[in-house]
């Protein structure tokens, strides 16, 4: 089965700054795959959908859309894209319900077909009591609902979200996910872009974390974390930090990594099998003032810090 | 290069399917005009009613006036033909530029717009198209108010309708053009300085209220009017609608408005491009 979505070697070199915003990414996402690409603000993200939805010319390297180049037939692989920005791109002159019908007739349908098509979706996306509102009038959760609504009515093969969840409050964003699950079940390819680990675990069936314009991991949520080799994450907050403390708890048994924090702390991970964890890390760092100790599940937040020694809110 | 191999002709049914999106996006643009139509009557009726109100009204009602360069002639009949390009041109700026401005900058809405399953340059020509729509049906509602509130004679003929009819279509089409370069070039914060640096100087050294003839003599103004492009047009709706005026040949502000068009319309698709595409 031919790859919904394949880059090649993707670059983008901005010439006027000469930054490589994204540095030879390869990538293949699966038909019907809800895949994730994460990776803080300014990891190349943006400018990698930019590329991969035609906004944006590589400099070096391929994206195939559905089978088509990008860059040889932009406006086909349109015909194929559904793509959210990560901004309110709504047609602040229309309507809710004309924002999606003329996208509808932007994409070939007829005017019975739009109006039909359109029905369905306001139905769907709880949106059908705001009808007739403008843009402008709507919550953030509900215009969100709108440009997803608008992006697949025309029910293309692959859907665009670029941090769709940027912004929104915690009520929306679950709200959200719930929409973008059930896009999965219709059997649509998702990729979706964010910085937040919770998004990417939750709702992705494959993540890819990059950084700074390149892809350092990609498999499966569970199967990264599972690659840290830890059960646990313990987060010290301590009075003062020095190298023996680092090489204190290094020793103690079960620790696989010691990571000094910016705010003057520990991270450490440990697997989860030595029983007397903690109060060895206790005793361990005793000397240095124990001010906090935190206990975690790993995640996909600490594979990034893992990867790259930063948090992905840096 | 396995790009190049992929790039064919248009077949038939993609063809069909740009008009199909393009025809979308004039329908788009027309329900937004149908729903602003009031606004629109009022920006486009203003400044001809009240200018011709008070200089082809009044003044020659309270025993003043100017006959702006041809004596035999009322002002009025003078002013018919400026004012409808006057008309023309503005709609350029104010349906075409400064929309394109706000969904530039504010809105961002011509990111979405520029996803439409059709070549970019496309969404930048149906600017230009709906412009010019909306042009001529300015000039059509201009006409008959500077035609029949003038207090004076208006002696206007339309034996040259076919001349008239290629004029206002040229003409609408160049100042969509003109919407478009000048929407596509300006930021948000710029837009007072489109009426002082562009509209304004265009419109008082446009020949709209004297013939381009009558500049004869102050020459270096009579050649320096010559870049702008309203002067072509309202020579050309002179020649149409008022022939007993002195006008430029007809080749001269054809060839003119064709220049003017082309000009713009690449400059503008252009422009577009550049900002759509990084």
């Amino acid at each position: 089965m031919t790859p919904s979505i394949r880059l090649r070697g993707l670059t983008k070199v901005y010439n006027s700054a000469g930054v490589r915003a994204v540095d030879g990414i390869d990538l293949e996402v699966g038909q019907g795959e809800l895949f994730g690409l994460l990776g803080p603000n300014g990891a190349g993200k943006t400018t990698t959908v930019g590329m991969c939805t035609t906004r944006v010319l590589p400099t070096g390297g391929s994206v195939e859309v559905d089978g088509l180049d990008v860059v040889a037939d932009p406006a086909g692989v349109r015909q194929r894209i559904g793509v959210v920005t990560q901004y309110n791109t709504l047609d602040r002159a229309c309507t809710v319900r004309e924002n999606i019908y003329y996208h509808c007739r932007f994409f070939g349908m007829g005017s019975a077909g739009g109006r039909r098509r359109t029905d369905g979706l306001l139905e769907q996306f709880r949106l059908a009591d705001r009808a007739g509102a403008m843009p402008d009038e709507l919550s953030g959760g509900m215009a969100q609902r709108l440009q997803v609504a608008r992006a697949i009515a025309h029910q293309p093969r692959v859907l665009f979200l670029d941090e769709p969840t940027a912004g929104l409050d915690p009520q929306s964003r679950i709200a959200l996910w719930d929409i973008v699950a059930d896009l999965r079940r219709e059997g649509i390819t998702v990729l979706l872009t964010t910085h937040y680990m919770e998004e990417a675990e939750q709702l992705c069936e494959r993540v890819a974390i990059i950084d700074q314009g390149r892809i350092l991991v990609c498999d499966t949520p569970a199967a990264l974390v599972k690659s840290l080799n830890a059960g646990r994450v313990v987060m010290l907050a301590l009075d003062s930090r020095d190298d023996a403390l680092l090489a204190r708890l290094h020793a103690i048994e079960g620790v696989t990594e010691v990571q000094p924090t910016d705010d003057g702390g520990v991270r450490l991970l440990a697997a989860a099998a030595n029983g007397r964890l903690l109060p060895q890390v206790v005793e361990a760092a005793q000397p240095n003032g124990v001010r906090d100790l935190a206990i975690n599940d790993p995640s996909l937040e600490t594979v990034f810090i893992s990867l790259t020694g930063r948090d992905l809110r840096e | 290069m396995s790009d190049v191999a992929l790039r064919t002709r248009p077949s038939g049914s993609r063809l069909r399917s740009y008009a199909r999106a393009f025809g979308g996006l004039l329908l788009r643009d027309a329900r937004v005009l149908v729903r602003e139509i009031v606004p629109f009557v009022l920006r486009t009726v203003m400044n001809p009613l009240l200018f011709v109100f008070v200089f082809a009204y009044v003044f020659p009602t309270i025993g003043q006036g100017f006959s702006g360069g041809a004596p035999d002639v009322s002002f009025a009949t003078i002013l018919v033909p400026g004012l409808v390009a006057v008309a023309v041109v503005f709609q350029g700026i104010s349906a075409v530029a400064l929309p394109l401005v706000n969904e530039f900058g504010r809105t961002r809405e011509i990111e979405d717009r520029v996803m439409a399953p059709l070549p970019v340059g496309a969404v930048a020509v149906e600017k230009i198209v709906f412009g010019a729509l909306q042009s001529v049906v300015a000039a059509a509602m201009v006409f008959p108010l500077v035609y029949l509130v003038p207090a004076t004679d208006v002696s206007v003929n339309f034996a040259r309708w076919p001349l008239l009819g290629l004029v206002v279509v040229l003409s609408s089409l160049t100042a969509g053009a003109l919407g478009l370069a000048v929407g596509t070039v300006v930021r948000p914060q710029q837009v007072p300085l489109i009426f002082s640096i562009l509209v304004i100087p265009i419109t008082f050294l446009g020949c709209v209220y004297y013939p381009w003839a009558s500049l004869g003599s102050i020459r270096w103004l009579q050649i320096a009017v010559l870049v702008n492009p309203l002067v072509y047009m309202s020579e050309g709706l002179r020649a149409s609608l008022t022939p007993q005026l002195p006008h430029m040949p007809v080749p001269a502000f054809l060839g003119a408005i064709t220049l003017s068009l082309t000009l713009l319309s690449t400059l503008g698709v252009r422009a577009f491009l550049g900002r759509v595409r990084s």
